[in-house]
């Protein structure tokens, strides 16, 4: 079940246009090199405390970004690239990461608990899948969206199954993520489980998908689910490029979504573009850690 | 004796909750509110009550999403026991919020204690002593209807999650207890939630036999409030014994003690609940000292210090 393009639909890059097309990667992109420049600040002992790098899985934050504008979210401790995409203050999150008062959690939280007031996401307090009760609770409690999302391991969480229960029962909006990279740290999901958390959300009644991270179709399926106004789930087979905490790896990924992604917008024709943006993003991303 | 009113505490919790669901746009949270005798009698049936499914996990989690979202919600568990599972969020998430984010996480938290009856290992008893260990949380036990209704303005004019310590024994009450002070008294007795009333039985008994006690109520458990009586009492008795309906191990009632007896540099005893499973029969009961249990332990303190 895990391939590069699980679940794909033909059609969406252009249905999606250029605009959104180079907006996804400046945002994707911006992430992927804030995370490796915190790589580099953590590989020189500037940076010592636990961190969680978002490569490999930047772009789906970013897809989310683009068709869930003003939602409520709630994720968990890989979360860089949802705070950055989502347009938080990069100031911040690398004070926190430096232990800084002037951190995004005023240096309380560190890499794994951030949180972004100025864009609705609330931190996350080191309990794997707790977040996804949170985020029922306050859809509950306001009608506004939540986005809650969670990785293959907490989703095998108490939490989850109630939440995603009450959620259906009552139509709640929340749209549920499960960023799947197979791996609990380094335990696969076949060694911990049989079953899938789509098959159970589909039994609940559920909008329910199992896709690749293509960024595109994360899109259309999250802003399909958005606009029902109902929970949906959304399975995201990604990969973790590096270690769990740190910076370290074990091989190549299983795939390259981000070549993927360069090839798919040269499609599109664009070339410098792609270059500019990415240089522009590295040069302020090189500043703000000067 | 003191004030005595015509509204029982439960009736000032119904009010409370009513007030707050229909006019300030709270939520009250719980598992079975309306199919069972609304908790005792104390919730009203109105408007903004969430029955929640069956879950002590995920439950408390649903409220801490509704108290970011500023509705300030009342959650409900029926009974102490059961916080065992439902403290996670509680704990990890509500009372550490403001702290780490900077983020108020307001829940009022009815936890609700019985005894007796056969209630057994699980349902019975107090457990408030856990949640004064968790930082950011604060800790309450009303009996009166004066008291809960001083609880409750607390939490309304602050943001912190409140851990309400109630005791089904409370819901009756109509008559405030002053706290019970003579400069020419033996001992000073400071006594929490349930422990309260049979520590009142208790003062009676030793009365009789010529023995005087003077009797501080505690509401506040976390911050522990030291009220100026307790400290004059102590001044005069030199002797003291905090009585608490949670077990006495390592809880409130040794907590207490041991502050106390430091600050004030004389010998404060504990009694709680002892350190054994509650049994369903009447023999393997483990709950809050009785009176006879009190009196007999003020007479071995005061032979000891004789």
């Amino acid at each position: 079940m895990r391939t590069p393009t699980l679940g794909h639909l033909p059609g969406l890059v252009d249905e999606f246009g250029k605009d959104f097309a180079l907006e996804l990667f400046r945002r994707g992109n911006y992430s992927r090199n804030f995370d490796y420049q915190v790589k580099k600040e953590a590989d020189k002992k500037r940076i010592n405390i636990p961190i969680y790098l978002t490569i490999g899985s930047e772009f789906n934050s970013a897809a989310l970004s683009m068709v869930l504008p003003g939602v409520n979210i709630f994720g968990q401790h890989r979360c860089h690239g949802l705070y950055l995409s989502f347009g938080a203050n990069p100031e911040a999150l690398r004070d926190e990461l430096l232990g800084l008062s002037t951190g995004c959690s005023g240096g309380m939280s560190g890499s794994n608990a951030i949180q972004g007031k100025e864009i609705n996401m609330y931190g996350h307090s080191g309990l794997m899948g707790e977040q996804i009760p949170i985020a029922v609770g306050a859809a509950m409690a306001s009608g506004e969206t939540s986005l809650a999302i969670c990785g293959d391991a907490s989703v095998e969480e108490d939490y989850i199954y109630p939440s995603l229960g009450w959620a259906a029962t009552k139509e709640f909006p929340v749209i549920f993520i499960c960023e799947d990279n197979d791996l609990s740290i380094l335990t696969k999901v076949e060694v911990r489980r049989s079953w899938s958390p789509v098959d159970v959300a589909k039994s609940m009644g559920m909008y329910a998908v199992d896709i690749t991270d293509d960024p595109w179709l994360i899109a259309y399926h999250a802003k399909k689910i958005n606009e029902s106004g109902k929970p949906g789930f959304i399975n995201i087979r990604t990969c973790r490029v590096l270690w769990h905490a740190g910076t370290g790896n074990d091989g190549l990924p299983e795939w390259d979504r981000y070549s993927l992604i360069l090839a798919e917008l040269k499609k599109l024709g664009f070339d410098k573009e792609l270059i500019d943006i990415d240089q522009e993003n590295k040069s302020k991303v090189e500043k703000l850690w000067a | 004796m003191g004030l005595v009113t015509t509204k029982t505490t439960a009736d000032v919790i119904k009010e409370i909750t009513r007030n707050h669901l229909e006019n300030d746009n709270g939520l009250l949270l719980g598992q079975c509110v309306s199919a069972v005798g609304w908790i005792g009698g104390t919730v009203p049936d109105c408007k903004n009550i969430v029955e929640i499914p069956m879950t002590d996990i995920a439950g408390p989690a649903f409220a801490v999403g509704a108290a970011l979202k500023g509705r300030r919600p009342i959650f409900v568990v029926r009974y102490q026991g059961f916080m065992w599972y439902n403290a996670s969020s509680l704990v990890n998430y509500a009372a550490k919020s403001k702290q780490i984010w900077d983020q108020p996480c307001p829940i009022f938290i009815r936890s609700i204690a019985m005894e007796g009856f056969g209630v057994g290992h699980t349902a019975s008893s107090s457990i408030h002593s856990i949640f004064m260990h968790s930082p950011g949380m604060i800790v309450a036990a009303p009996m009166t209807p004066n008291e809960y209704q001083e609880v409750w303005d607390w939490f309304i004019t602050h943001d912190d999650p409140i851990y309400v310590s109630e005791h089904r024994r409370s819901f009756a009450l109509t008559e405030e207890t002053p706290n019970e002070v003579d400069e020419n008294a033996d001992i000073t007795l400071l006594a929490i939630s349930a422990a309260r009333l049979n520590a009142q039985d208790a003062c009676e008994i030793l009365k009789a036999e010529g023995i005087k006690c003077n009797l501080i109520h505690q509401v506040w458990l976390k911050p522990f409030i030291i009220a100026d009586e307790l400290e004059q009492s102590l001044k005069a008795t030199k002797l003291g014994l905090v009585i608490d309906s949670d077990y006495q191990m390592n809880g409130a009632s040794e907590s207490f003690s041991y502050t106390l007896m430091h600050k004030y540099n004389m010998p404060i005893h504990a009694l709680g609940i002892e350190d054994r499973v509650c049994g369903v029969s009447k023999e393997g009961e483990n709950i809050t000292p009785s009176a006879e249990k009190i009196a007999e332990k003020v007479r071995i303190l005061l032979s000891q210090r004789k």
